[in-house]
């Protein structure tokens, strides 16, 4: 009867086929590479250098009427103007942690990024299902949750290289770091990445796990995407949002990811608030790549 | 020997209360190739999916070479080798790296898997194009490449899904030599399902026919043609109201008559010498016959003698006819 073939039964072999396979389908495809890097660049320049919020102030220097510096002695006069201009850079300070919208802009763009990357990772498995893959796949020994993982698993290392490539561009771009900023920061960034894009990616291939059309993955992707972006603080802070957006923003992943990295690059660090960020993504992560698996088991197979 | 296949009351209903497959049973005998015969929508594919550990039967069971698809389904997966009906190499990669994308997917270490992909490239003559993206491959050379793919674990029961999909008559004719050099290198016992009955009677050794989810007949192409007990002889005449029905079936050796559309279907022995004396028969009771053909029994004949009409096409899931969409645009690509 069969003889048993001596391949390795190590279960990391056929994930990382897999794997591969989705990120050469990426980097064989210059078009596709060079498209996914432009689109977070113009958000960042729209976004951080169009809309810059800093220049409401500077562009708007509030000039004293004459009658109230009749008022003012002359020895004073001096500090009671510097006093003055000094409030657009407090309002900027206490609003977003820096003065500089650009610097708190471009690191929002990073879990951007990761969003929109992890979103059409469940287009794939959709695609991988209409065209019949998926069903050869199964038909073969491979872990069941390799298949699921294998698309998390690429959307986790596309987006640690999209925000490598983006955070180059804003330092570039003159980005202003915090004053705890070492370049030995950046690796808890690449983390705080590596967690969010992986709980994302779960939950998005466990919502088309089943699915065979691409038409309800696209409008699962359009109603999700721009709410969790806005109800977070990557591009304003949430202290500023309504009271009923607020529980919103409290669960909403892509707020702690973001602050997170913001901690890490832009701002002194609240040790506290730190590890609270990444006990949150490290929790959601964990939660949502299980339930992936736990689904992948289940339903992968009809 | 022992069956490389016992399949028992194997039955799948889908959600929408669709029996696609009703309670099959057949065995696929060590080293044979066992062809699955019948329309689009007859639930040929769906049986392959779940011999291949791809859907779960609802009731019934299965042995691929002795191991039971539901409770052993990697062992399962580890013996057997799947080629779909759809086209799932990935068009981006090259045909090499899909060959051993596939070897991955069993675990089978890169210096063996190396090897194998080069050995199995030269046997479908796709060694010079190893290295050029799939998107480049002609329909012929994808349906060898998908062969080559299901082959790397050397599996002891093959399992082609309309391997000749969309393929034009002479490169149909060509992968077919392809299997069966394949088959002769290798030596595993092949299911194959089909709905070119050609293709059945060209390389099958056994036939079911299935129509409706249930299995028809089985047999040797040859054997079902001779269960057919002789030559078709088809004729009309020019009174179409007319049933001369009674007077071709008193005429020897004539077994069977049917009236069909105004044309009458005649099976009967030795149909060179019986022909003269029916149509002496028809003009004695004073009738003009207007067209008269004699044919020797085909699988044609089998399949409307057992399911009562030509091989149609039947409307199907909408999933499943993307899929064969796709499929056909690529094999013409």
């Amino acid at each position: 009867m069969h003889k048993r073939n001596s391949n390795s039964q190590n279960p990391l072999h056929g994930l990382w086929a897999l794997t591969n396979r989705e990120l050469k389908k990426w980097y064989k495809n210059p078009y596709l590479f060079i498209l996914s890097i432009i689109q977070p660049l113009i958000w960042m320049a729209l976004f951080g250098r169009a809309m810059n919020i800093g220049a409401i102030f500077t562009s708007n220097p509030i000039a004293l009427p004459p009658s109230l510096i009749s008022l003012i002695p002359p020895q004073v006069l001096p500090q009671f103007e510097q006093a003055l201009s000094n409030v657009s850079t407090t309002i900027m300070e206490n609003t977003f942690g820096t003065t500089d919208y650009f610097s708190y802009m471009s690191v929002g763009i990073v879990s951007f990024v990761v969003l929109f990357t992890t979103m059409f990772s469940g287009m794939s498995i959709v695609w991988d299902r209409r065209l019949g893959f998926l069903n050869k796949v199964l038909s073969t020994p491979v872990a069941r949750g390799s298949i699921l993982m294998s698309k998390v698993f690429n959307a986790v290392i596309r987006s640690i290289i999209q925000a490598a490539i983006v955070l180059g561009f804003a330092f570039a771009l003159g980005l202003t770091v915090g004053p705890d900023f070492t370049p030995f920061n950046l690796l808890g960034v690449f983390a705080a990445v590596f967690l969010i894009s992986m709980g994302l990616s779960s939950i998005f291939i466990a919502i088309a796990i089943r699915s065979t059309r691409w038409e309800t993955q696209m409008a699962v992707m359009n109603l999700l995407n721009l709410p969790l972006l806005f109800a977070s603080n990557a591009l304003f802070p949430t202290k500023l949002m309504p009271d009923w957006l607020q529980p919103v923003t409290k669960i909403n992943p892509i707020t702690y990811a973001t602050d997170a990295t913001r901690q890490l690059i832009l701002y002194q660090i609240n040790m506290q608030q730190l590890v609270l960020d990444f006990t949150f993504l490290g929790v959601f992560a964990a939660v949502f790549s299980a339930i992936g698996i736990l689904l992948s088991w289940r339903y992968l197979s009809r | 020997m022992a069956d490389a296949l016992v399949v028992k009351g194997l039955t799948k209903v889908f959600s929408n209360n669709l029996v696609a497959v009703d309670h099959i049973s057949f065995t696929v005998k060590e080293g044979e190739i066992f062809g699955f015969l019948g329309p689009n929508g007859a639930g040929k594919t769906t049986t392959i999916h779940m011999l291949t550990t791809v859907l779960k039967p609802k009731e019934g069971s299965a042995i691929v070479c002795g191991h039971d698809i539901a409770k052993e389904p990697n062992e399962v997966r580890n013996c057997i080798g799947v080629v779909p009906q759809e086209y799932t190499a990935d068009e981006d990669l090259t045909g090499l790296e899909n060959i051993l994308l596939c070897a991955d997917l069993y675990g089978i270490p890169r210096e063996i898997s190396k090897r194998r992909a080069e050995e199995l490239l030269e046997l479908v003559e796709l060694t010079k194009f190893k290295d050029k993206q799939v998107q480049t491959y002609s329909g012929g050379m994808r349906r060898r490449l998908e062969l080559a793919c299901g082959l790397i674990n050397r599996p002891h029961l093959f399992f082609l899904d309309e391997p000749t999909l969309g393929l034009d008559v002479q490169t149909r004719a060509a992968t077919w030599n392809y299997i069966r050099l394949l088959k002769k290198e290798y030596g595993m016992t092949i299911f194959m399902t089909t709905h070119y009955l050609e293709e059945a009677d060209m390389l099958c050794e056994r036939v079911a026919i299935i129509d409706h989810g249930k299995i028809i007949t089985i047999g040797a192409p040859n054997e079902l043609k001779e269960r057919l007990g002789g030559d078709i002889m088809t004729l009309s005449i020019k009174d179409t109201n007319a049933d001369i029905s009674p007077i071709i079936q008193k005429v020897p050796r004539v077994k069977e008559v049917k009236k069909q559309d105004g044309t009458y279907r005649i099976k009967v022995e030795d149909g060179e010498e019986t022909a003269p004396t029916i149509l002496d028969a028809i003009r004695t009771e004073g009738h003009t016959v207007t067209r008269l053909s004699l044919t020797k029994p085909t699988l044609d004949e089998v399949y409307l003698e057992y399911t009562g009409k030509t091989l149609r096409e039947e409307e199907e899931s909408k999933e499943a006819m993307f899929r064969q969409r796709a499929t056909l645009r690529r094999a013409r690509g």
